[in-house]
C-alpha cells in the first residue's frame, strides 16, 4: 500500500463542494477514481478541479475547507491500491 | 464633500484616489489582509483593514465598509466596479449612514438591474430593443405573423424551456412553416406546452456601449465605445469610438442612451449597452451598467473629460458640467487589458510574486494599473494587472502606437497576457475593424490548432 499525495497545481481557495449547497466532492475514508474530483481551488475568480490522480482509498484531507493553499501544496492523501 | 472612501481595491481604487486628489478630497483606503501593501492602501491617506483576504468576508460585507467610512470620518462612498457597486442594497445603506453614494440612487440600481424593467424603461423612452414576442406563439400562422413583424433571421426556442435546449433558428418564412411544428411537439414533450418564443436572430453582432452622464435632472452621452473583442464575455480589447458603425448609427444609438438616462433620473456615470446587427446595422438595448465601467480612460482620452472627477462632483450635489454640445470626441483611443494569465496554458490564472515592471509612457500612452517591482499578485481577486490606454489623432496611428507602447511593457515573474495584445494587433481583421462578438475566440480556436 503507498500514500499518494494529492496536491494543488495552483496557489488559491480550497473547496471540498461545487457549490455551498451541495455535498461534498469526497468524504475521508471513501474509495475513489484517479479522474474523480477531490476538490475546487479558487483562483483568481476562476475554479479549477483537482482530480485524485490515483485510484484507491482518500485516507484524508491536510486542509480545512476555504483554507488558502500554495501551489504544489498537498491538500488529500491517497492509499492506492 | 472632503473624505472621500474607496469601496474597492487594485487598479481602480488607484484611478478614484488620484481623481479625488485632483479635486482636493482627502481619500480613505479600504483593505483585506492580503492587500495591507497594495498601492491603492499607500497612496491613500488612511486605509481600514476590513476582513481576510476571500472577497466575501472584506471587499463585499457592506457592514464593514459602512462602518469604515463612519470611523474614518468619510462623507461619501465610491464603490468603483464590481463587488458592491451594482448592489442596490448597499447604495441605500451608505445613503441611511447620512453619506453620499457616488452612483445611481439605490431604485434606480434596482429598476436597472431587472432585465424585464429595464426593457420596459427602454421601450418608455423609445430605445429599441431585441424584437420578438415575450408571451410566445401557439400556432403555425401566429409565428408566421410575429415572425413578419421580428424580422428574419428568427431564433425559436420553447416558451417554457431554458438554457439553449430546442433552439432552430430560420431564414424565412418557408423554414419558419418547416420548423416550428416539430419545435412545437418537441416543447409540448418536454415542457407540456407548446408554444414558442420567437426573437429575431443576430448572426454577426458587434458590443456598442454608451458612455452617458447624468445630473439627476439632465443626462449628456460620451460617444460609444466597441467592446466586441472577448474571450469567455470578459472583455480584451476596447475602443473608441467604435470603428464598425456609421455616422447615423451612432447619431441615434447615442441620443437613445442619453433619453434613456434621462427617463431614469440617472445620477452618475453610467453605461448603455447595445447590440448591433453587422448586416442590417440595427440597434438594440442589451442593458445598463450603473457604475463606472473599466474601459473608461478610453472615453476619457477622446472627450478630454474625467469621468470619475465628475462622478464624485455629481454625487456632492453638482449639475452637470458641461452641455452636450460642448462635448466632441477627438481621434481615437484603445484599452489593452493586461491579465496575470497564461495564454499557452488556456488561459489558467497565474498569481505570484512579480519580479521587474517596467511600464510603457510618453506621448498619449495611459497606463491605469497597481502593479509595481517587487508586488505580489493575490490569488484570491481578479487577474487585471494593468490597461494600457493608447490614444491618436485616428485609429491608424492609435494602432501603430499601441504596438510601441505594449512592447515597452515588461513583467517579469508571472505570465501575462501581453504578448497576445500584439499578436491581436497584427491581425488583418482588427486592423480594418472587421469583427464581431464570436471574433475573437474564434482567432484564438483557430491559432491553437497545429499548424
Amino acid at each position: 500500500m503507498s500514500r499518494i499525495e494529492v496536491v494543488s497545481p495552483i496557489p488559491g481557495v480550497f473547496y471540498r463542494r461545487p457549490d455551498p449547497d451541495s455535498d461534498v466532492f469526497a468524504k475521508e475514508g471513501q474509495p475513489i477514481g484517479a479522474d474523480d474530483t477531490v476538490c475546487l481551488v479558487e483562483v483568481m475568480k476562476s475554479f479549477h478541479p483537482v482530480p485524485a490522480g490515483a485510484a484507491g482509498t482518500l485516507v484524508e484531507f491536510l486542509v480545512e475547507n476555504e483554507d488558502v493553499v500554495d501551489a504544489g501544496q498537498a491538500v488529500a492523501v491517497i492509499e492506492a491500491g | 464633500m472632503k473624505r472621500l472612501l474607496v469601496a474597492n481595491r487594485g487598479e481602480i481604487a488607484v484611478r478614484i484616489i488620484r481623481a479625488a486628489r485632483d479635486l482636493g478630497i482627502s481619500t480613505v483606503a479600504v483593505h483585506s489582509t492580503a492587500d495591507t501593501d497594495a498601492r491603492h492602501v499607500r497612496l491613500a491617506d488612511a486605509a481600514v483593514e476590513i476582513g481576510p483576504p476571500a472577497a466575501n468576508k472584506s471587499y463585499l460585507v457592506a457592514d464593514a465598509i459602512v462602518e469604515a467610512a463612519r470611523s474614518s470620518g468619510a462623507d461619501a462612498v465610491h464603490p468603483g466596479y464590481g463587488f458592491l457597486s451594482e448592489r442596490a442594497a448597499f447604495a441605500a445603506a451608505v445613503s441611511d449612514a447620512g453619506l453620499a453614494f457616488v452612483g445611481p440612487d439605490a431604485a434606480v440600481i434596482d429598476q436597472m438591474g431587472d432585465k424585464v424593467r429595464a426593457r420596459q424603461v427602454a421601450a418608455a423612452a423609445g430605445v429599441p430593443t431585441v424584437p420578438g414576442t415575450p408571451g410566445g406563439v401557439e400556432d403555425v400562422a401566429a409565428a408566421v405573423a410575429a415572425a413578419a413583424e421580428i424580422g428574419y433571421p428568427v431564433m425559436l426556442k420553447a416558451a417554457a424551456g431554458g438554457g439553449g435546449r430546442g433552439i432552430r433558428v430560420v431564414d424565412d418564412e418557408a423554414g419558419l412553416r418547416e420548423a416550428f411544428p416539430a419545435a412545437s411537439r418537441e416543447a409540448a414533450n418536454a415542457f407540456g406546452d407548446g408554444r414558442m418564443y420567437l426573437e429575431r436572430f443576430v448572426r454577426r453582432a458587434r458590443h456598442v456601449e454608451v458612455q452617458v452622464l447624468g445630473d439627476g435632472s439632465d443626462a449628456v452621452h460620451l460617444f460609444e465605445r466597441e467592446c466586441s473583442l472577448q474571450r469567455r464575455r470578459q472583455k480584451v480589447v476596447e475602443e473608441a469610438l467604435a470603428p464598425g458603425i456609421d455616422a447615423g448609427v451612432r447619431e441615434g444609438m447615442t441620443a437613445a442612451a442619453a433619453r434613456l438616462a434621462r427617463e431614469v433620473g440617472y445620477r452618475s456615470a453610467g453605461t448603455v449597452e447595445f447590440l448591433v446587427d453587422d448586416e442590417t446595422h440595427e440597434f438594440f438595448f442589451i442593458e445598463m451598467n450603473t457604475r463606472i465601467q473599466v474601459e473608461h480612460p478610453t472615453t476619457e482620452l477622446v472627450t478630454g473629460v474625467d469621468l470619475v472627477a465628475e462622478q464624485l462632483r455629481i454625487a456632492a450635489g453638482e449639475r452637470l458640467s458641461r452641455a452636450q454640445d460642448d462635448i466632441v470626441a477627438r481621434g481615437w483611443a484603445i484599452e489593452f487589458r493586461i491579465n496575470a494569465e497564461d495564454p499557452t496554458r488556456g488561459f489558467l490564472p497565474s498569481p505570484g510574486k512579480v519580479g521587474t515592471v517596467e511600464l510603457p509612457a510618453g506621448p498619449w500612452v495611459r497606463v491605469d494599473t497597481w502593479l509595481e517591482s517587487g508586488a505580489t499578485v493575490p490569488p484570491f481577486y481578479d487577474s487585471l494587472l494593468a490597461k494600457v490606454v493608447v490614444w491618436g489623432e485616428d485609429r491608424e496611428s492609435a494602432i501603430r502606437r499601441s504596438r510601441r507602447a505594449l512592447a515597452e511593457f515588461t513583467v517579469e515573474g508571472v505570465p501575462t497576457t501581453a504578448g497576445l495584445h500584439t499578436e491581436i494587433l497584427d491581425q488583418e481583421w482588427f486592423g480594418a475593424g472587421e469583427f464581431h462578438t464570436g471574433a475573437l475566440e474564434q482567432w484564438l480556436s483557430e491559432r491553437e490548432e497545429p499548424a
